[in-house]
């Protein structure tokens, strides 16, 4: 059985075209893969550009990483029923939440009274391990309407190395480059800091998908809206760079903490793919229920911390729009996920401490 | 010529080798792709990445009881010992690979507290508890695992092409001919 073959003819071009099927399958999946297009902006890129302006935190959230665990719930009234089919959605029912309560920037240790804006992130639990997550933003409009804006934005505002500070210049060259920030720097202009976490209202700003049980879409924002009257930022707060967070312990030491959730309806036309654009403020708006917020933790212990609080984890019901900044901040919020459970991981099998958040 | 490899795969076996071959090359496109990307194909390319995933998973326990009831032909005698030896490891690792990669990705994603939504209303149960450390293990185990069954897939099809082209014995052909023979 052993006979020697003889070899086929044109043996070189027989392994020539093994290597070219090799090569070219190796090279479309180096490129699909973005090793051979540096110029991507890639989830990588953004999380090391906010790394680049704030320092890297280890086992820190990139951006807003200075935040406090929330405990609560969410009782829904059954307004909404007719637009989603979301179980969370039904009359009377009760979901738990545990959400986030943060200042934007990705110092852990900035100073409570510097950002004008405050976010507040949600997880409500539902039925059959279904989740719906959101993280909201305290401000009607967002800055920019792509993620290539937004990177530029980063870009545009890392702090200079002598002074600390953005270059103001960079930053003017940023905003006249950029009309659509036009709606966030007029509210910018005029926003005062406000004295607490549970006293402002907080938006989705990208909008999103309700699905009725007839399979109907439903263009809607949401957002949270107070109890408690807004008070702005006090002088003596001002001193204290860890206010918020006292002031949330003390006010939930007195008795839980109360938004009403607000789901605003677009009419046709309105638009769904630009965050840098409110609605009218005719359109029509839907209190869905009450979000019940009744201790608070820390985020090195407490349960927020390990939650990637990416605004596409949407229950049956509720799904994404148009808007560009979802996938990007879906691409991101998990890129920065995986980077901080990484660093958690690796100091709880280097020390016997607590990980950090 | 080579002498011939005797008979060829079931016909079960190779409708299942060509459909998976499709399935997973575009799983792995499909999963540099999306972690490569904060544009809109991000989305709809993870939402492809877990119900493809779960079907590969389904797929090649099948696979394993076709094999296993219907057998494999024979490598051609004079195969070199060598290379005998390299594509029996070879075709072990790639099943060991695909009956892990989708499990380590459904594990992975219960540890990071993420649901495994496959389509809307349809969630998996999660595998494990959340767990940071969990979760960052195996998502390197996800993404380097998924570079070495690519790596092998190319070394696969190389292989494969060698048998064709240069050998001639009707290795390949065992994979896309059916076993009645003219």
């Amino acid at each position: 059985m052993t006979q020697n073959a003889a070899p086929p003819p044109k043996l070189i071009l027989r392994f020539t075209i093994i290597g070219l099927v090799i090569a070219i399958l190796a090279t479309a999946f180096a490129y699909v893969g973005g090793w051979l297009d540096p110029g991507r902006l890639t989830p990588d890129r953004m999380i090391n550009t906010l790394e680049d302006n704030a320092g890297v935190h280890e086992g820190y959230r990139r951006n807003h990483a200075k935040g406090y665990c929330v405990v609560g719930s969410f009782e829904s009234n059954g307004n909404v029923d007719s637009l989603s089919r979301a179980t969370v959605f039904e009359t009377g029912r009760v979901s738990p939440l545990i959400g986030r309560l943060a200042i934007p920037g990705g110092d852990p240790h900035a100073n409570d009274g510097m950002p004008p804006i405050r976010s507040f992130a949600l997880q409500f639990q539902l039925p059959n391990d279904e989740q719906w997550r959101t993280a909201m933003n305290a401000m009607p409009v967002f800055p920019v309407s792509t993620p290539q804006a937004f990177w530029e934005l980063l870009k545009a505002s890392q702090p200079d190395s002598q002074s600390g500070k953005p270059d103001p210049a960079k930053m003017a060259a940023f905003f006249a480059g950029h009309p659509e920030t036009k709606p966030f720097l007029a509210w910018a202009k005029t926003a005062q800091r406000s004295s607490s976490f549970v006293n402002v209202e907080y938006n989705s700003l990208d909008a999103f998908r309700f699905i009725d049980a007839g399979g109907t879409t439903h263009f809607v924002r949401w957002g949270l809206v107070p109890e408690a009257p807004f008070t702005p930022m006090t002088e003596a707060q001002k001193q204290d760079p860890d206010f918020l967070s006292r002031d949330l312990r003390e006010r939930l030491d007195k008795g839980p903490q109360r938004w009403h959730l607000i789901v605003t309806v677009a009419n046709p036309g309105d638009p769904t793919d630009d965050a840098t654009l409110a609605w009218p403020a005719d359109r029509r708006q839907i209190d869905a229920g009450i979000v019940t917020i009744d201790r608070a933790q820390d985020q090195a212990d407490g349960p927020c911390r390990d939650i990637n609080y990416d605004p596409l984890v949407l229950p049956d019901g509720i799904a994404g729009s148009d808007d560009p900044l979802l996938s990007a901040r879906s691409a991101a919020y998990s890129e920065s996920y995986n980077r901080r459970t990484r660093e958690e991981a690796e100091s709880a099998t280097s020390s016997t401490q607590e990980p950090r958040s | 010529m080579n002498p011939r490899t005797a008979g060829t795969f079931s016909l079960p076996a190779r409708l299942l080798h060509w459909l998976m071959a499709i399935m997973i090359l575009t799983m792995l496109f499909v999963g540099v792709g999306m972690v490569a990307t904060v544009s809109e194909r991000h989305v709809w390319l993870v939402q492809l990445h877990k119900p493809l995933g779960i079907a590969i998973l389904a797929l090649v326990i099948v696979r394993l009881l076709v094999r296993w009831r219907y057998g494999t032909p024979a490598l051609p005698a004079d195969l070199p010992p060598w290379q005998r030896a390299a594509a029996h490891l070879s075709h072990w690792a790639l099943y060991a690979l695909m009956l892990a990669m989708p499990l380590i990705g459904w594990t992975m994603l219960s540890a990071g507290g993420y649901p495994v939504t496959l389509f809307a209303g349809v969630t998996l149960p999660d595998l494990v508890s959340p767990s940071p450390t969990l979760y960052s293990a195996l998502r390197f185990a996800h993404t380097w695992l998924a570079l070495s069954l690519f790596a092998l897939i190319l070394l696969h099809l190389a292989a494969a092409l060698y048998h064709a082209l240069i050998r001639r014995d009707g290795v390949l052909a065992s994979m896309t001919r059916s076993r009645k023979q003219p």
